[in-house]
């Protein structure tokens, strides 16, 4: 996720972001943990043995996949949170068909499949009571994100360490009470509803304005403005071969990705390339506690740990 | 302050219960960028981790960032990133190292550093002592060298193909089908100091006048010159005959 860069680079140039970026960010960073949450939840619920569901919620995926088209263009690896902003603004159009969307299909398709999985004897046989993770493990493994809350601690960087408009937006951080897997997939089915929530609070409350910082030192001018002005080209030309300079410095710049922290060590020397740039990803230290979570159990559990954990391979060895 | 990065606040006068409790292992401290960054000696940072676990409820290791400055006699710098839940305050500790000494593991104060302590072997190859289980955890079996260090090349040494001949995946020297291409994105329009591409055949910038040499080699010089000067004339000619 671009979060935590662009928030390391805003850091370093201690730039401000205006009202409306932040909230824009804040929207599709909820969009995409409702994304990745039905890709988690989907796979693991198909993992313990069960289809349908997997089928319901891919379609609400594809929804997102199709909302992050609309506003950058790009299914995936959008690139359009960029420091200072975003990099443009989006139709009215996509703003209330998320709103709707949010309203009716989220909530009824969603609760649909869940209403399958959540009570179902079989799934709760494969994940009750399975890898059981007490508060001190999570702590000293390096939990976070769903994982650390399915063991009760209430840690959600959203609310303890706000970022761009999570100070302004109300939600609930929801808990797990014994650590199991059963814990960890709940926590992230109430996750969704919670970013529908947030989702919502950010289409009422975002302001006009404009999406990105008018440093014109960082952001480009918009394509109109350089018709009409000598010093918008100029900056459009500097900023297209040189880019920026950061500052020297170094910062460790963490977000609550959909999976847990996702941090970003970065260290400029003051041109305008990152000196080093260290993604944390959140798998790392997820998986590397499988060893230990899934000592005792049967082999055919490793699968649910697995699912519960919210493995992807791509974030994890990146 | 004005940017929008998660807000860490910082409580009054911890550093310098943190600094006073660290003592001599504390080499120095920096505040920049409203982030507390230590550096400890590298025999104490074991100890000084266990310390600020226990005493000041650091709970978790969440990052070991290695990085590499060359020109540095102590060339890596090894950055922990820790974060306390109840406290909810980040704390960066760094330590230096060359290739050549090793660092004490912190594996037995936070399980989580195993695989992060082999991510900087691997990419750096930091040797940690009392890790147990050193091995390489991102590049391939059998890979060689460390490729974040800076003298590490972009391209690497190797590559791999599927050979149809032997039926499996073989490595092979690098071979590029273009020579590697180092842009100059700092400044290409204000006076580059080297020929640019395309710009061989332009004159070159004349030459800075040569220092005044002592009288002694002033006329060596002069005795020499007749002969450099006559050799572009012969080539001349020559040069032309084989263009007709």
């Amino acid at each position: 996720m671009e979060h935590s860069y662009v928030l390391a680079v805003e850091k370093l140039l201690d730039l401000e972001v205006p009202l409306r970026a932040q909230y824009l960010r804040v929207l599709f960073a909820e969009l995409t943990r409702i994304c990745n949450h039905m890709l988690n939840i989907g796979a693991h619920v198909m993992d313990v043995g069960a289809m349908t569901p997997n089928l319901w919620v891919f379609e609400l995926r594809e929804d997102c996949l199709n909302f992050f088209e609309r506003a950058s263009g790009a299914r995936m690896h959008s690139a359009w949170f960029r420091p200072g902003g975003v990099h443009q603004d989006v139709p009215l159009k996509l703003l209330t068909d998320i709103g709707e969307w949010c309203e009716t299909r989220l909530p009824k398709l969603f609760g649909d499949a869940m209403s399958l999985v959540v009570d179902n004897r079989i799934f709760k046989q494969r994940n009750v009571d399975i890898a059981t993770v007490s508060k001190a493990d999570a702590l000293a493994w390096g939990f976070s994100g769903p994982m650390i809350r399915g063991s009760g601690i209430a840690w959600d960087l959203r609310k303890s360490q706000p970022y761009d408009a999570y100070a302004r937006v109300d939600f609930d951080v929801p808990v797990g009470t014994r650590g199991d897997c059963y814990d960890r997939f709940m926590v992230r089915v109430e996750e969704v509803y919670q970013s529908a929530r947030i989702i919502k609070q950010c289409l009422n409350d975002m302001p006009e304005g404009p999406v990105a910082s008018l440093d014109r030192k960082v952001v480009p001018p918009k394509r109109g403005e350089m018709k009409m002005s000598m010093e918008a080209l100029i900056h459009h030309f500097k900023l297209y071969t040189e880019g920026f300079h950061v500052p020297a410095g170094e910062v460790y710049v963490a977000t609550e990705s959909p999976k847990g922290e996702f941090g970003v060590y970065l260290v400029s020397d003051g041109s305008n390339k990152p000196y080093r740039c260290k993604i944390r990803p959140t798998a790392f230290s997820h998986l590397q506690a499988m060893d230990f979570m899934a000592k005792g159990h049967m082999l055919a559990d490793v699968t649910a740990i697995l699912g519960a954990m919210d493995i992807v391979f791509g974030e994890c060895d990146r | 302050m004005v940017h929008n990065a998660p807000a860490i606040c910082h409580p009054d006068g911890l550093t310098q219960r943190i600094s006073k409790a660290l003592g001599k292992q504390l080499l120095s401290l920096r505040e920049a960028h409203d982030e507390v960054h230590f550096t400890v000696t590298r025999a104490s940072i074991a100890d000084v981790l266990t310390q600020l676990r226990d005493d000041f409820a650091y709970q978790q290791l969440m990052e070991i960032a290695g990085a590499d400055y060359p020109e540095r006699s102590e060339r890596f710098d090894i950055a922990y990133c820790l974060l306390s839940v109840t406290a909810n305050h980040r704390l960066t500790v760094h330590v230096t190292t060359d290739a050549d000494h090793a660092v004490p593991s912190v594996c037995a104060v936070y399980p989580s550093a195993g695989w992060l302590e082999r991510e900087v072997f691997d990419l750096y190859g930091v040797i940690f002592d009392g890790h147990g289980d050193l091995r390489r955890i991102l590049t391939d079996y059998g890979f060689a060298g460390h490729p974040l260090r800076k003298d590490f090349p972009l391209t690497g040494y190797v590559e791999l193909r599927y050979s149809e001949a032997e039926k499996r995946v073989v490595y092979e020297p690098v071979s590029l089908a273009q020579d590697f291409r180092s842009f100059d994105f700092m400044s290409p329009w204000e006076g580059a100091q080297y020929v640019l591409p395309g710009d061989e055949k332009a004159p070159a910038p004349p030459a800075p006048p040569p220092p005044p040499a002592p009288p002694a080699v002033e006329k060596a010089v002069k005795a020499a010159k007749p002969k450099s000067a006559a050799k572009p004339k012969a080539a001349k000619p020559a040069a032309k005959k084989t263009k007709g």
